[in-house]
This record gives structure tokens, C-alpha cells and sequence, in this order.
């Protein structure tokens, strides 16, 4: 399936069928299926099952118990939007991109792939619907986030006494939204390529937690790769993101690395997903 | 109608589908007949697009499946019944492809009617419904939308009688008002009570096809006598062929000409009839014993 046909099966106009291919049904209009209600059909899939929800639930507990640690823990000066924000953030990143895992892996673990690419052939466009579904649920929960920042940093004003510290700027906003909605991609990637619900988790923490370590000792030890790492680390490039501390040649890293790490595997696990069989 | 021309699927070295064609007519009910493993769940996944066939093509109501713009709408298919996610409601997974395919709410509670799953029964988690009840909600996804052609895949499984005899009820319903329904099984029973056209299948191969009268009446005639080798011999001093069947004969002639033979030979025969399902059964057997594998995983 490429672009262009699937490009083309979503602009077509109506199609009647005529009574001489459907002797059975009544004449009827059959509509091609627009992109927004697979949107909205994978959306609802990611909600709907004591998994999932509680899955969703999570982002929500995992914002609201960070601030409240920051709160009762953290010495009263430092309570800040950040503090609030770095606090939510950890967490997150590691929530989201398993969302973003299971809205790939759980048609495979499931086996509801049977269905849902027996009711929708185009895998192209059920991929694209569940990568809409999942960025929107990423900005929905770091914009849900930002509010819990919000009334958090409000509510320690209140009870510390101090004045409310906003600093968090939009644009800090955005590149967290950005590294968060880069570990999503990430976790859609290794959905894609490796298929199954546990080893894509186990893969991403890999990427997540065991590499980052392993390449900063190789820094740490190694002096020549120490400024090829910014050039190499995935990772690094994302933290940064976080750090707020982005300069022109740390976007051009981030671009480079996650070119590499990112969307060239992405590329390869979506062509490998056009063309499996579906069991 | 549905008809698929030369398909052959490969995994390496091994041939799971093997040249197969054949054609499921409009107002009929296939019955796809094989043993486990003989390919007859790979070539259904190739005709809806599934898996794709190494060669040959398979075209549906005259289209490619990939070409229909709302697939759900004129093809109703159930490839398995457990492929389900079993954390979700009866209700929940009706309801996803009654948004896929973009119908109405009222939809979902008029197929679950009409399969014969309650309000109560659709409110339950599929991890808690037994095999049967999974093969309603299956035959509700399929039949959801209104199609003209179902696919369905060893529907039967897992219903009692009384289950079978209300899928057929069924499927003869929705075929004699001009749908076209393919649906596989590896018990002959099943589907010589549901289909009017037979296509078996063995290791991949088609080894016969036809409608269920024509290889029924190939199948002979079943005839019982207390002096079983006396009349054996007088068939086959009339050069008739005749293989030993239950304690007694199955003979490729008519009951007329097995009777006169009987008759002419002095025989009092105890049964005499056309061999419709033991015969259709030997055949199946006869067919598939060199194909079949024994135990083998389907």
C-alpha cells in the first residue's frame, strides 16, 4: 500500500454500488472510511479494555503523586513550576512510550490485527490512524500535566506562604512536549519492528535506561568518544530537550541521532508491517 | 461470488497452498472441507488480504479485497473466534466495528438479536464467554454491516447441535436471499449439513469440488446381507467395484443395478440404499489419506 493509493482511497467520492455486483443488498452508497474515524476508533481501543484504562489512569496518578511528593519533601524555596515539571516528567517518559507500545503490539498479543485489518486492509492507514491517536494522547497528558504544575505550584504557594514561581516558559513547555512525544515515535518503532508487547517494553528500557549508561561509561573511559557521543547519543540529543539547554548544533545532534536511532528504523519496521501476515 | 484463480503460497521450501482455484457462487453456501493443516485458514486469509499469496489472484463480488473502500460492508468475515481481546465486552468489540465501518449505534443491539446473544451476555468480558457464544459475536462482527459475501472460518467450532442448526438456518437464510457464503471446516458432518457446494482440500492441494449432490451421488450405494461374500462376489463377477464398509459393502453403481445383481445371485439383502453420508465420509477419508497428516497442528 503506498501513499499515493491510500491518498487516493481517501479522496474518492462516493462509490454507488450498482444492483448487478450487490444482488443481495439493497442499492446502497458504500463511503470510503475517513481517517478521522480510525482516529477516533483507536483512540477509543486505547480506553477501553481494564488495561488500558488504567494504563491512561496512570499518567494522571503518576502527575498528581510527583507534585504531591514535591510538595510535602521538597524544601520550601524550591518549589517552583519546574521542580513540579521535572518531578511529573520522569515518570511520563516512561509511561507514554509503553502507550505507545501496547496501541501497536496489542493487535499482534491480542490477535484483533484478524479484525481489524480484515474491516480496514490498508494497514498504511490503520499505522497512520494509531500514530495521530497516540501523539494526541502524549500532548493531551502533557497539557494535563502542565495544569496539575499549575494548581500544584498554587496550592504549595498557599500553604508555604511563599509567592508562586512560574518558571516555565513556553517554549521549555515545547521541548519537553517534543522529547516526550519523541519517546512516543520511539515506542511506536519498536512496536512495529519487534511485534510483541513484551520484548518491544523490554527493548525500550534498554534503549531508555541500559544504553544511556553504557554509552556515558564509554565516554567516561574513552576520551575519543567523548565529543563523538552528542553525535551518536540518542538519548543525549533527547535529554537535552529536557535540560533546556538546546543550542543550533544540539538541534542539528538531535536530528542526526534520531535520524539514525529513530526514523530510519521506524521506516524499516513500517515497510517489514505493510507486508506481514497477519495471523 | 467469489472466485480465486492459481493461488499458491510458500514459507521456504514448503508449499502451505498449492495451485489452488476454485469459485464460491452467489446464492450458495461453500463448504471449504480439508483436515488440519491442509491450508484451507491461509488461503482464507489470502482472499481478505491477510497474507499474501506467493502467486495466482482472488477476487471478491469482481474486486480485489484491497479495493473495496468499506470492506465490512460487503464482506462479513470471521477468521477466528478467539482472536479476540479478551478484556473487552461482547458489546465493546461490536461496537468498534460498528464505528469502523461507520453504522449506526442501533446496529450493534439488532446483530446482537440476531445472533442470539443477550443484553447480559453482551455486557460480559470475552475472557468469560465459551467457545460458542465467541463464534456469535464472531458471526455478529461479520454480519454487522450488511454484507453480500461471509468468509468465515470453522464457524461451527465449539456449537452444540442446536447451534449448528441455527448457523445454518442462518447462512441458508442469507444465501438463498442472494448472498454468497465460504465457510471451511475439517468436520464432514458440520458441513454437509450447512453447504450445497463442496471444494476439499488436502495438503494444499484441491483434490475435489463440486456441489454436495454430485459428490454424493459418486458416492454409491451402501448395501448389507448376512451372506456378505457370496453377493461381494456376484458384484464383482458383474465388474463392479466394491470396498467393505461397517460390515458391509459400498459399491460405485446404483441401488437398482446392486439390487438385480442381489437378485440374481439369490442374496437376501438386509440394506439397501445410496451411500450419502458414509459414502461422502469414505470419500473425504479416501481423498484426504494420502494428504492427511495425523496430529498435525492446523
Amino acid at each position: 500500500m503506498t501513499t499515493a493509493s491510500m491518498t487516493t482511497a481517501a479522496l474518492t467520492p462516493k462509490i454507488p454500488i450498482s444492483g448487478a455486483t450487490a444482488s443481495h443488498a439493497r442499492p446502497r452508497t458504500i463511503a470510503p472510511i475517513p481517517l478521522g474515524r480510525l482516529v477516533k476508533v483507536e483512540l477509543r481501543k486505547m480506553f477501553d479494555t481494564r488495561a488500558g484504562f488504567w494504563l491512561m489512569a496512570s499518567v494522571l496518578i503518576v502527575a498528581v503523586l510527583a507534585s504531591a511528593a514535591v510538595i510535602v519533601w521538597a524544601p520550601d524555596a524550591e518549589i517552583t513550576m519546574a521542580t513540579f515539571s521535572t518531578a511529573m516528567g520522569m515518570p511520563l517518559s516512561v509511561v507514554l512510550p509503553i502507550i505507545a507500545i501496547l496501541a501497536i503490539t496489542s493487535e499482534h498479543s491480542q490477535r484483533t490485527g484478524l479484525t481489524t485489518y480484515a474491516l480496514v486492509p490498508w494497514r498504511g492507514r490503520v499505522i497512520t490512524a494509531k500514530i495521530i491517536a497516540v501523539v494526541l494522547v502524549g500532548v493531551a497528558s502533557m497539557f494535563f500535566s502542565l495544569a496539575v504544575g499549575a494548581v500544584s505550584t498554587l496550592v504549595a504557594s498557599a500553604i508555604t506562604g511563599l509567592d508562586p514561581v512560574w518558571d516555565v516558559t513556553i517554549s521549555e513547555f515545547s521541548h519537553i512536549t517534543l522529547a516526550n512525544i519523541l519517546g512516543m515515535m520511539m515506542g511506536l518503532t519498536l512496536g512495529v519492528l519487534l511485534r510483541g508487547s513484551a520484548a518491544a517494553i523490554v527493548g525500550y528500557f534498554v534503549y531508555a535506561l541500559v544504553l544511556p549508561g553504557a554509552l556515558g561509561t564509554l565516554a567516561f573511559y574513552q576520551e575519543w568518544f567523548l565529543d563523538l557521543q552528542p553525535w551518536v547519543d540518542v538519548n543525549y540529543a533527547i535529554n537535552r530537550l529536557f535540560e533546556m539547554s538546546m543550542t543550533t548544533q544540539a538541534w542539528q545532534q538531535l536530528a542526526v541521532t534520531s535520524l539514525v536511532w529513530l526514523w530510519i528504523p521506524l521506516a524499516i519496521g513500517l515497510r517489514a508491517f505493510m507486508r506481514a501476515e497477519v495471523k | 461470488m467469489i472466485t480465486a484463480e492459481c493461488l499458491t503460497k510458500q514459507y521456504g521450501a514448503f508449499t502451505a497452498v498449492d495451485n489452488v482455484s476454485f469459485a464460491a457462487a452467489t446464492g450458495r453456501i461453500t463448504g471449504f472441507l480439508g483436515p488440519n493443516g491442509a491450508g484451507k485458514s491461509t488461503t482464507l486469509r489470502i482472499v481478505v488480504g491477510l497474507t499474501r499469496a506467493t502467486s495466482g489472484t482472488v477476487r471478491v463480488t469482481g474486486r480485489d479485497y484491497r479495493d473495496l473502500v468499506n470492506p465490512g460492508l460487503e464482506v462479513g468475515v470471521l477468521l477466528d473466534a478467539s482472536a479476540q481481546h479478551a478484556g473487552r465486552t461482547g458489546r465493546e468489540i461490536l461496537t468498534i466495528a460498528q464505528q469502523t465501518m461507520g453504522l449506526p449505534r442501533s446496529r450493534v443491539v439488532e446483530t446482537l438479536t440476531l445472533v442470539g446473544l443477550t443484553e447480559r451476555e453482551a455486557g460480559r468480558r470475552v475472557r468469560d464467554y465459551s467457545l460458542g457464544m465467541r463464534q456469535r459475536l464472531g458471526l455478529a462482527t461479520a454480519l454487522i454491516g450488511e454484507p453480500e459475501v461471509l468468509i468465515l472460518d470453522e464457524p461451527a467450532n465449539g456449537l452444540d447441535p442446536a447451534g449448528i442448526r441455527w448457523m445454518r438456518d442462518l447462512l441458508r437464510g442469507f444465501a438463498d436471499a442472494g448472498g454468497t457464503v465460504l465457510l471451511s471446516s475439517h468436520l464432514l458432518h458440520e458441513i454437509e449439513v450447512i453447504a450445497d457446494d463442496l471444494v476439499v482440500i488436502g495438503q494444499g492441494r484441491i483434490v475435489a469440488a463440486g456441489s454436495k449432490t454430485e459428490l454424493l451421488s459418486s458416492a454409491g450405494t451402501l448395501v448389507r446381507a448376512a451372506q456378505l461374500e457370496t453377493l461381494d462376489t456376484a458384484l464383482r463377477a458383474a465388474d463392479l467395484v466394491t470396498t467393505p464398509i461397517d460390515g458391509g459393502l459400498r459399491v460405485d453403481a446404483t441401488p437398482e443395478l446392486v439390487g438385480r445383481t442381489a437378485l440374481s445371485a439369490g442374496v437376501p439383502l438386509r440394506e439397501l440404499r445410496a451411500a450419502d453420508g458414509a459414502g461422502l465420509e469414505e470419500m473425504f477419508l479416501e481423498l484426504t489419506a494420502e494428504t492427511a497428516r495425523e496430529g498435525a497442528a492446523a
